[in-house]
């Protein structure tokens, strides 16, 4: 079929911001989508509040609205721009559940806005659970023993009718969010209700749990027409009970006979086609290990995350064909982009193996619990190519970034073999790495099966890697193992450990015996035809197919898997590198592992290598491709981290220089170019030792800040204010060995400011001076940040500027350098300065209209900033108000305290951009998920010495016409301070306590700061807590929770907020 | 571990690990796709002459189990493959991969860089090629051997010695065994009919006596062109008026029978994605295929014939329509279980127009 001629303007909608179960896929996806539509003359116009994608880049989209995914933008964006069609399957579960509720009012067809792709009543049957269930019988596909309820009694009958354990599973929630395995009624009692509460539609699905199966997923594809296809298999390694994203994946499946997968194939396109999906569609099976016996998990009629895994571990642009799809092509009019040779309707083929692994949070949220069940708990995930399950999987394990070379783990040395069997039965984020253990202690395989359902193929596997470390500890290393140990992916450096050879040793025999690994392409066809655009990934075999060219080249270095402090502001970088390197006439590559980004996509560089983001891995790839300098500033602290290894090997840095970045970091040397610049910083130590950071922390006096150098996101950074606290935090940071100092500093609680500028050794640019709303010790990542700044003085910002440019010719940046600031009574100090990218420089540019990022490109490659055109010193400020609000996802991780710190805890943000500042926050505020009531109940708990200051607060609340409720202390207070109050009971404090309450719904908001260390036993905790089971805003900053109420009593027009086109900014 | 090597005509030699028999294979050196299916593909009749390249790299990971042989025995000469799995895991597996093909005495070398060999394939089309666990392997001892070696006409070594039937149903279909694979005989025995399957070189008035509703042609190994004394009988048979079906090898004859042309495909179409549109209907599906061999589009008298369906990649042609005759012959394999089911409808429209005959 042609495109459709009556398509000729689409809105297409994105995800928001980056929570858990809605990451960076979406932006690959959406890119891919705007970019289809436009190279059909189609205008797109864009909806997504997260500025940091790209996206929202103004070369995406004929328009931009960096607006509140929320069904009022979205109507005036179609009032404004009378788009006659929209485009929701792209934009995750956000984008698909706004546009259905949309249809479902009736809105769409009143305007004329026709929804393109999968029909909304298709994609109701799979989204609904009973329909589901319904269809999927009527066309013999079986599903699991199941019930859709919608309250607590219902779920319980049921569940006693067909026996626990039983699965809980929400209804139109992404990520799993307030699903669970409930193995006996009281914990039943526990999850339903707030699935129940979670659900759009106030529904859950009570299943029989089934874990212990094989969970086997398929991508399919199909056409208007009817045309389909599977883009590729894939199967967990964990098997049901652990939700997909947080299930170690292998593509294609591995264990499955010719008829098992014949069997599932034809289901998903039986599948498709019953519901009628004109798109991607992913569909979730369940497969009896001992026979073949099946069951239809769940269907998702819309791009996912693992769509953009299947799209990057086969080559086949799912996104792209889907958009092409949505206007009306059939997969047999649709070229594959990768070939050039083939069409989209030719079922990719592979000949290596892909493993998926999901990076967690939990090595920042030490508290938390790990255990992996159907809600999805990790951040960001890896992909590695080799064309062996153990090489596949050494890889994976060295993209985590975790600080391990192989699935070995420094504290599970400690435990006895009992206590490693014991632990085999916990299901967590250390499970493969427990299972290795136990291989090392010898624990029988079939035991290991028995406790773990694992697949012994894989467990196999997993033996394969442990047996080869022993023949490394234990043989000679002859030139054939060491080639071995090399196909499995060891890294040098454990070859070298195990076997007591040095790492010089173990070089000089892969020379000798020209061990080298040879670079082979992901062409989605396993060879069968020529490709023009596929990518690369290493393996030790024959004969290599990349191919060195004498172009002038350089190589950005990506940023690895998206996790909290890092995250996709640092793939928007790197793709705007390339973009800019490639107008500079160089030719581009990039090496990164991140499956989900819209660096990895195959058209973005001129080559891409899916690999680990080591000194080897990339060593090993720049000895071939020799380009002419690397790029380490765009990709994070992941790059960075490299910095040191890369000079070594005699590459060249582009732009600030190893030494240079090393200096920011280096305390003393740091010290003195501050010194020199007559800069103040807050004063501090370097420390190793628990007796040192004590010394340091009374020498400096409390409160002081406590945390590891070269970390991202404030890692393991707290403020101490006794002893105690000190001792505490540093048992947690030396829980994991410090190669690097760890710094004490006095806290002072003044006024942070943040400062993006580029440098091109001269001059410096700084597009614009940002101001966080929250007082300094809240992480800059997870305050709400306002540009211009509002509060900042004209003399400080020359001071600022002079600063900035101070320390960027001191430190010889050449490119980005970020500057946090603090002032502090009246002074300006230097909290930290970081000579890279950092997360605000999408943002800033996206507002200010600076390409940050083309600019200090150009400067790398020796362009100065006056021949530019963009100016230099301090851009002028725009007409416009840009305030980004962090966005959290606390409800998939227990056990986390909400309140806000100097460690980092957001996962991604929002913007809200305005002519004036209170519709910015505002717009920010609803972007972020707060519910903005104009009145209600607020219940205000704060510690002792936030009380004078919280008085204001409550009294605005009350204007407002709020009521407020707090415990005796906060009530006392404020009842002699006049203002009148509720008192409610603390926790144990008889039947309705503020638990209850919280529970009951009494709440629409509560504001609670912490009092100090945070401790999961202590009543604020479990009160914080609750609110994010319950869904109520939970404000932990005083100036958070002034600055709500300043947009609530602000004399807005929340009716009739305007609609910003960032192309008119 | 034993030290194997595989030798190609042009010279290349690539040094492996032997995880068959010991000896030596030679064959012409094809590959396919498929990312499981290696036992369907080693018992395909259609592999007979040839050592077949697995480009997927694992392989073996679960099991053998004899009962999805697509024939009595392994046809293809060799297995070429990157790794074997050593713990194959499935609850239908009987033994591993490299046991059955021990038992079977089937010659089959692993290590080998498949993707480079895929490539020299595409690139210089299907070559013949040695694979040998002789310790003392020089490539000029096999050079000669190499390049002497053709594929002959191997249906006749294929085929059933004679001819059986499989079936009570009212519909009566003579199945002629080019290399045959048993899921054809089952796919027709689903549709009511009892199959007679006769041995290729069969002579049609034989086939015609027992006054059959239906005919089916086979798949099966080699070039179509070589068996003009097969050709000749399929002649008699077309001109009989009897609904015919056939597809692979049968596909290629019947077209030579009706005028046209055949001529090799470079690398072939071989794996289990070859996307094949059916142009009446303007549906695409994927299918499984094994073909080295393709009907020449502009060869056939449009009076007579047909384009029924294309490749879509190649835009070879996939299957034919004879006008004035009911007959209607497929290039790729929907005979292929398991595997794509999309492609049943084929024999539904086949076993229509035998029930018609059959009731007329």
């Amino acid at each position: 079929m042609p495109k459709r001629e009556d398509v000729k303007k689409v809105l297409v909608i994105g995800s928001g911001p980056i929570i858990i179960g809605q990451a960076a896929e979406f932006d690959y996806a959406g890119t891919q989508a705007c970019r289809a539509l436009s190279e059909e003359g189609i205008e797109v116009v864009l909806l997504n509040s997260n500025p940091a994608t790209i996206m929202t880049d103004k070369m995406m989209a004929d328009k931009i609205y960096v607006e509140p995914l929320v069904a009022d933008s979205v109507k005036k964006v179609i009032e404004i721009e009378k788009p006659d069609s929209i485009l929701p399957t792209l934009g995750g579960q956000t984008g698909l559940n706004l546009a259905m509720e949309l249809a479902e009012e009736g809105y769409l067809d009143k305007m004329g806005v026709k929804l393109l792709g999968t029909a909304t009543s298709a994609i109701k049957m799979a989204e609904d659970r009973q329909a589901f269930k319904d269809t999927m019988e009527s066309i013999g596909e079986p599903c699991i023993a199941s019930k859709v309820v919608d309250n607590y009694e219902d779920a319980l009958s049921f569940a006693q009718e067909i026996g626990f354990p039983v699965i809980v599973r929400p209804a139109y929630t992404l990520g799993g969010t307030g699903g669970g395995i409930a193995n006996s009624e009281a914990e039943l009692e526990e999850i339903a209700p707030n699935g129940l509460r979670l659900s759009r539609v106030h529904q859950v699905l009570i299943e029989k749990c089934i874990s212990g199966w094989k969970e086997i997923e398929f991508e399919a594809i199909r056409d208007g027409k009817g045309n389909a296809i599977t883009v590729c298999s894939m199967e967990n390694l964990d098997p049901v009970g652990v939700h997909t994203g947080d299930s170690v994946v292998v593509a294609p499946a591995q264990t499955l006979g010719t008829e098992e997968y014949n069997m599932l194939r034809n289901a998903s396109l039986n599948i498709i086609h019953a519901l009628g999906i004109e798109g991607g569609c992913n569909c979730q099976f369940a497969l009896h290990p001992e026979s073949m016996e099946y069951a239809v998990i769940e269907v998702n009629p819309r791009l996912s995350r693992s769509s953009a895994l299947a799209s990057k571990a086969t080559g086949y642009p799912i996104a792209k064909v889907a958009s092409k799809i949505a206007i009306g092509y059939g997969l047999d009019e649709i070229v594959n982009a990768v070939t050039k040779k083939t069409y989209a309707c030719n079922e990719p083929t592979v000949d290596y193996c892909v493993i998926k692994y999901p990076k967690w949070p939990f090595d920042k949220f030490v508290k938390a619990k790990r255990t992996l069940g159907t809600q999805m708990k990790a951040t960001g995930e890896v992909m590695a190519i080799s064309d062996n399950i153990e090489g596949a999987l050494m890889k994976a394990v060295r993209c985590l970034e975790l600080n391990v070379m192989s699935f070995e783990l420094k504290k599970l040395k400690n435990l006895s073999k009992k206590e490693i069997v014991r632990r085999l039965s916990q299901v967590d984020d250390e499970r493969f790495f427990v299972i290795c253990e136990a291989f090392r202690r010898e624990v029988d395989i079939d035991m290991i099966h028995t406790i773990t359902t694992i697949d012994l193929f894989f467990l196999n596997k997993l033996k394969n890697i442990v047996d080869m470390e022993t023949r490394l500890q234990q043989e000679e290393l002859t030139p054939a193992l060491l080639r071995e140990a090399k196909r499995m992916s060891f890294p040098d450096k454990l070859i070298a450990t195990l076997s007591g050879v040095s790492e010089i040793g173990v070089r000089a025999m892969r020379e000798l015996h020209n061990i080298f690994p040879v670079y082979k392409m992901v062409d989605t066809c396993a060879a069968e035809f020529e490709a023009a655009t596929p990518y690369y990934y290493s393996t030790y075999d024959d004969y290599t197919e990349t191919v060195s060219n004498a172009k002038k080249k350089v190589v950005v270095i990506g940023s690895g898997p998206i996790r909290i402090g890092q995250g996709i502001e640092f793939d928007y970088c790197s793709v705007h590198a390339v973009w800019a390197l490639k107008e500079a006439g160089y030719e581009t590559i990039i090496i990164n592992n991140n499956p989900e980004t819209v660096s990895t996509d195959f058209d973005t560089a001129d080559k891409l290598y899916f690999e680990p983001l080591t000194a080897e891995d990339v060593g090993s790839i720049l000895e071939i491709e020799k380009p002419d300098g690397v790029l380490v500033q765009f990709g994070g602290q992941t790059a960075i981290k490299l910095t040191e290894a890369l000079k070594d090997m005699g590459v060249k840095i582009l732009g600030t220089k190893a030494e240079d970045i090393d200096a920011a970091e280096d305390r003393e040397v740091f010290d003195d170019i501050l010194e020199a610049c007559q800069i103040r910083r807050p004063q501090g130590r370097t420390v190793f030792t628990h007796q040192e950071a004590l010394e340091a922390a009374n020498d400096l006096g409390y409160p002081v800040l406590v945390r590891p150098s070269y970390v991202l996101g404030g890692q393991g950074m707290e403020i101490a204010y006794n002893d105690n606290d000190v001792q505490e935090f540093m048992d947690i940071i030396t829980l994991i060995r410090q190669e690097h100092p760890i710094l004490v500093d006095k806290y002072m609680m003044g006024k942070e400011i943040e400062v993006d500028a580029i440098c091109d050794g001269t001059d410096i640019l700084i597009p614009g001076i940002m101001e966080h709303l929250e007082r300094a010790g809240v992480h800059s990542g997870d305050s709400i940040s306002v540009y211009p700044a509002p509060t900042v003085t004209k003399e400080i910002k020359e001071q600022l500027v002079d600063y900035t440019k101070k320390l960027a010719k001191a430190l010889h940046v050449v490119g980005l350098v970020n500057i946090q600031f603090v002032l502090y009574e009246g002074e300006i100090y230097v909290i930290e300065v970081n000579p890279r990218s950092s997360r605000t420089v999408p943002y800033i540019s996206k507002v200010t209209n600076v390409p940050m990022v083309d600019l200090a490109t150009r400067c790398v490659l020796g362009e100065k900033l006056k021949d530019m055109g963009c100016g230099t010193g301090l851009h002028p400020e725009g007409d416009y108000v840009a305030v980004k609000v962090p966005v959290f996802s606390f409800e998939k991780l227990h056990d986390v305290d909400v309140s806000l710190g100097p460690e980092m805890k957001s996962t991604g943000e929002v913007l809200g951009i305005s002519h004036n500042f209170s519709e910015a926050l505002y717009k920010g505020l609803v972007g972020a998920g707060f519910k903005m009531s104009e009145k209600g109940n607020v219940l205000i708990t704060v510690r002792d010495t936030d009380k004078e200051e919280m008085l204001d607060i409550a009294k605005g609340f009350v204007e407002l016409g709020y009521s407020i409720y707090s415990t005796s202390g906060t009530s006392d207070f404020l009842a002699r301070n006049g203002v009148p109050t509720i008192t409610v009971g603390k926790i144990g404090d008889g039947s309705n306590d503020i638990l209850d309450l919280l529970q009951a719904g009494k709440f629409d908001l509560v504001i609670n700061t912490a009092t100090k260390g945070r401790r999961p036993d202590r009543d604020g905790f479990k009160i914080r807590r609750k609110t994010v089971e319950v869904s109520v805003p939970c404000l932990t900053s005083l100036d958070t929770a002034k600055a709500f109420l300043a947009s609530l009593h602000s004399t807005l027009n929340k009716k009739d907020l305007s609609m910003v086109n960032l192309l008119d900014v | 571990m034993k030290k194997a090597f595989l030798a190609l005509a042009d010279g290349t030699v690539f040094e492996g690990v032997s995880v068959g028999a010991e000896g030596t294979a030679l064959g012409e050196i094809v590959f396919t796709t498929g990312m499981v299916g290696y036992l369907e593909a080693l018992t395909d009749p259609a592999f007979a002459g040839q050592i077949v390249t697995m480009t997927y790299p694992i392989i073996g990971n679960y099991g053998v189990n004899r009962a999805d042989c697509q024939s009595g025995k392994v046809q293809a000469k060799g297995m070429i493959v990157k790794e074997v799995a050593t713990h194959p895991n499935n609850f239908r597996s009987e033994e591993t991969l490299t046991d059955y093909l021990l038992s079977e005495n089937v010659v089959a070398i692993s290590g080998i860089d498949t993707r480079a060999l895929t490539k020299i394939i595409r690139d210089q089309g299907a070559m013949n090629g040695v694979i040998t666990t002789d310790e003392n392997f020089k490539f000029e001892n096999y050079k000669e051997q190499i390049e002497a070696y053709k594929i002959g006409a191997l249906v006749s070594e294929v085929t059933c010695k004679e001819k059986y039937t499989v079936g009570d149903g009212a519909l009566q279909v003579a199945l002629i065994d080019y290399g045959v694979q048993k899921n054809i005989i089952e796919y027709l025995v689903k549709r009511g009919a009892a199959v007679t399957v006769y041995p290729a070189a069969t002579k049609a008035a034989d086939i015609l006596a027992d006054k059959p509703d239906g005919i089916m042609l086979s798949g099966g190994p080699g070039n179509p062109a070589d068996y003009s004394e097969l050709i000749a009988e399929i002649k008699e048979l077309l001109a009989s008026g009897t609904p015919l079906f056939g597809t692979g090898l049968g596909h290629q004859m019947a077209a030579i029978a009706m005028g046209g042309k055949t001529e090799k495909l470079k690398f072939g179409h071989r794996g289990a994605n070859q996307p094949v549109k059916d142009l009446a209907k303007d549906m695409t599906f994927a299918t499984v295929q094994n073909c080295g061999y393709t009907v020449v589009a502009e060869s056939l008298d449009e009076k007579v014939a047909t384009v029924s369906h294309i490749n879509v990649n190649d835009n070879t042609v996939e299957g034919i329509r004879y006008n004035s005759i009911p007959a209607f012959t497929v290039q790729y394999a929907p005979e292929c279980k398991p595997g794509p089911k999309s492609m049943e409808y084929i024999f539904d429209e086949f076993m229509n127009l035998v029930g018609g005959k059959h009731n007329a």
